[in-house]
């Protein structure tokens, strides 16, 4: 018998405490926060270099829109969190429901999103206009990218994924809570960046 | 051969989309190896262009196309595009994918006892990210323009204005970051979690010590990278200014864009990966190189426990001296301060990994094999190296030597004789687990002695040109008075690479031969104590026929009162 078996799938470590998926995102998300890390490093050079030339983000750029995609966001994060904790009381009707919600409010995210960016387009605004709207882009973009990336991991475990609560539940609450964990991960980005680009 | 299989899988999920570990590490090895041979042939293009400047290469001059070489000789932009996509072919796309794909992905889960890595999909999945990176890397020759010729490093304002190559650079970067991260992530996992019972972090063998660290630099050190490139790409294509300062002339003209950005911020970007990144090109080589001289000395190694600490701390601290590549920009003596002393910090563990290997040959019963004799090798270059790293490491002495071909020394020795030999090492060392024969002798000792004269005999006029104030980067250095004098050097080096790449070929040929031809051998040929030599060679799906556990550390050998002089960790035995 050679069938390759591979512990801590389902159950967790005994000394991490976790099982390899969860692991695994702890890991990809610490290497995110350098990632952002290392972006929001080049916006305080940049600002700083800058000096009184760099503009307030609240005179150039749509707080209110921004505020509406915060409370889009933490919304959406909390849905996330009912998803999983109907999961653990085994109500998979509710967690179809939450997980919906969690998809429509990162939808709903976007689309508000591309109004914001549409209306800097209409005004000629491009990210090569300074380079307060070079990172404010940058930053938005790949945070954009990243949420777009949940969004297709949630759509599939909402989907095609969610056939593998009837084989594995264990495994698949697992899976729900790592693509939770990048999914606050994301969420708390926004809250980092929201005040960073919009408000100072 | 894995003959209890109750079904066979398909030929392309077998060999070519496999999700075993042992098939995806050898796939990198043999890329990466494809890879170092293409970077080795640019490099022979530009040693003729260094020794011969601006005439025609005989033979295959004519085949590197009309627009980089008329009538065969290399037009300086095409000497630059070599120069670039060299150093990029060697490290991201050859000496990393092996030392960490390659030999990670193939030794380290048996060395551990796992049936595979705790992410087989996405093991899969970065090797086909690193090919689609590599491709695309090559294929940036034939784009207009030519490919990126900025250096390795890829310096804005110059890399920013650079042809169409540097955009396809960024992209394929992108690439080989992306898998880089999707594997260090597997391997931390892997490592973590997939250890059999018994295997604590005590016994576990160093070379999975060197992959666990390597996993942990790469992951939080390419990051900093991806920024840099995705700013720079956003540089050249939506033209923002991130790296570029207000004013800039060019070509007598003042350039039109937004301004107000900063060149240095990239340096400090790539360099805070670029650091790291040399112990990431280091430290498996020491890792392979532990285990084969525990192996054949016959007895363990000297200081294990101090080696661990010395590696844990030596990855720590290469997050805090990457300014060391950056004294001559202007920054404050208080920086540079800073950066000196941690930089002299860090050559401590280097120096106490060294030292343990070297103590472990005391009175040991060395038995001189191919595999052997790479990793003796291995201590004297990579102390030349490390050694020729201090004065950089200065900044009184670095002002003389910064963009000298000193460094081009200086990295080298670490680089080429230091971890690429390392890596031979390996492939001889781990060939019978692989194929169930063993590569020939003699063929190999062919092959390292003539490749050890020959690097020598490249690398080490280098520290002379560069001792003299010879600029790395040109293309014909006899236009500088104070390079003319070196300039025979430049023809001896030519001699030497071209007997370094000639010295390849029975290499070449022991590998194929030695795959279908080379002499059968059973699970452990070198008598060595780690768990991947209970296995069998090749390894089955699944590798282990019967879960193993670990009674004892890595390195039992030549142990009182044993029959044997080797002690298998799996072994039971009585304490
Ligand atoms: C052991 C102690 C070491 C010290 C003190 C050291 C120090 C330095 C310093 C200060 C430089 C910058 C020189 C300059 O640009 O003026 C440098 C360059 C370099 N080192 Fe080391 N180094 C050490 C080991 C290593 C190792 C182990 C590797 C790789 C395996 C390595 C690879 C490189 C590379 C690739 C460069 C040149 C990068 C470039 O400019 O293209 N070094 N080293
Ligand atoms: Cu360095």
């Amino acid at each position: 018998m050679s069938e390759a078996v591979i512990k801590h799938i389902a159950d967790p470590h005994p000394v991490t405490g976790v099982t390899n998926s969860k692991l695994g995102i702890w890991c990809f998300i610490a290497s995110e926060v350098m990632l952002f890390g290392g972006l929001f490093s080049t916006y305080i050079l940049l600002r700083t270099g800058a000096g009184a030339d760099w503009p307030i983000g609240s005179d150039l750029l749509n707080v209110p829109l921004a505020t509406l995609n915060t409370m889009i966001l933490i919304t959406s994060s909390i849905t996330m969190v009912m998803a999983w904790a109907s999961l653990t009381i085994n109500k998979f009707g509710a967690y179809k429901k939450y997980m919906t919600l969690t998809v429509l409010l990162g939808v709903a995210f976007l689309i508000v999103k591309s109004f914001e960016y549409g209306m800097k387009f209409e005004h000629h605004i491009y990210p090569s206009k300074n380079n307060f709207y070079a990172i404010y882009f940058v930053m938005t973009g790949l945070h954009v990218l990243h949420v777009i990336g949940g969004l297709v991991v949630n759509l599939y475990l909402l989907l095609p994924g969610s056939k593998l609560w009837h084989k594995a539940p264990e495994q698949f609450m697992g899976r729900i809570e790592a693509a939770g964990l990048y999914w606050h991960f994301v969420d708390l980005v926004w809250i980092f960046l929201f005040p960073t680009l919009y408000l100072l | 051969m894995s003959g209890d299989h109750a079904h066979e899988l398909p030929f392309w999920r077998k060999h070519i989309f496999s999700v075993d570990h042992k098939t995806i590490g050898v796939q990198y090895a043999i890329t990466a190896l494809l890879f170092m041979l293409v970077g080795l042939l640019m490099m022979l293009i530009m040693r003729w262009q260094l020794a011969n400047p601006a005439q025609a290469i005989p033979g295959i001059g004519n085949l590197l196309g009309e627009a980089n070489a008329p009538g065969g000789v290399v037009l300086p932009d095409f000497y630059n595009q070599l120069g670039a996509m060299h150093g990029t072919i060697m490290i991201f796309l050859g000496v990393v994918p092996l030392a960490v794909g390659g030999f990670g992905n193939y030794v380290m889960p048996l060395q551990i006892g796992a049936p595979d890595m705790a992410f087989p999909k996405l093991n899969m999945m970065s090797y086909w990210v690193y090919f689609v990176g590599g491709v695309i890397m090559l294929a940036s020759f034939w784009v207009t323009g030519g490919a990126a010729q900025s250096g390795w490093t890829s310096y804005p304002p110059l890399a920013n204005i650079a042809s169409f190559g540097q955009t396809i650079w960024l992209i394929g970067m992108i690439f080989l970051i992306t898998s880089s991260l999707l594997g260090s992530v597997n391997f931390i996992v892997t490592i973590l979690h997939l250890r059999v019972e018994g295997l604590t972090f005590a016994r576990l063998p160093f070379f999975v010590w060197a992959q666990f660290i390597t996993s942990f630099l790469l992951l939080l050190a390419f990051p900093p990278l991806e920024v840099a490139g995705i700013l720079q790409l956003a540089d050249r294509v939506l033209h923002t200014s991130f790296f570029m300062p207000s004013g800039l002339v060019i070509s007598g003209e003042v350039l039109d864009i937004a301004g107000g950005g900063n060149p240095l911020l990239y340096q400090h970007l790539f360099w805070f990966l670029a650091h790291p990144e040399v112990y990431v090109l280091i430290l498996p080589a020491f890792g392979i190189v532990t285990e084969i001289i525990a192996c054949n000395t016959r007895k363990p190694i000297y200081g294990y426990k101090t080696m661990v600490n010395a590696t844990i701390f030596l990855g720590f601290m290469s997050f805090l001296v990457w300014a060391h590549h950056m004294y001559l920009v202007g920054m404050s003596t208080k920086m540079s301060m800073f950066f000196q002393i941690t930089t002299m910090i860090i050559s401590i563990p280097s120096v106490i990994l060294l030292t343990s290997l070297l103590l472990s040959l005391w009175g040991g019963a060395i038995r001189y094999n191919t595999p052997m004799l790479f990793a003796l090798a291995f201590l004297p270059m990579f102390a030349i190296g490390g050694l020729t790293g201090l004065p950089l490491g200065l900044a009184g002495a670095d002002i003389h030597l910064h963009d000298t071909y000193y460094v081009i020394g200086h990295f080298h020795y670490v680089v080429a004789p230091g971890t690429i030999f390392a890596l031979f090492a390996g492939i001889y060392f781990w060939f019978p687990k692989v194929t169930g024969r063993v590569m020939n002798e003699t063929l190999g000792k062919i092959h390292f002695f003539f490749s050890l004269i020959c690097i020598n005999g490249v690398f080490m006029p280098m520290f002379m040109q560069g001792l003299a104030g010879v600029s790395r980067r040109l293309w014909d250095p006899t236009q500088y008075a104070h390079a003319q004098p070196t300039q025979p050097l430049n023809v001896f080096i030519l001699y030497a690479a071209i007997g370094l790449g000639l010295a390849q070929i029975p290499f070449i040929i022991n590998f194929f031969w030695s795959a279908f031809k080379g002499k059968q051998v059973d699970n452990n040929p070198w008598q060595a104590t780690t768990l991947e030599w209970i296995a069998p060679s090749p390894p089955p799906h699944g590798n282990f026929s019967k879960v193993p556990s670990v009674y004892r550390g890595p390195y039992e050998y030549s142990v009182p009162g044993q029959s044997d002089d080797f002690w298998l960790q799996s072994d039971e035995g009585k304490k």
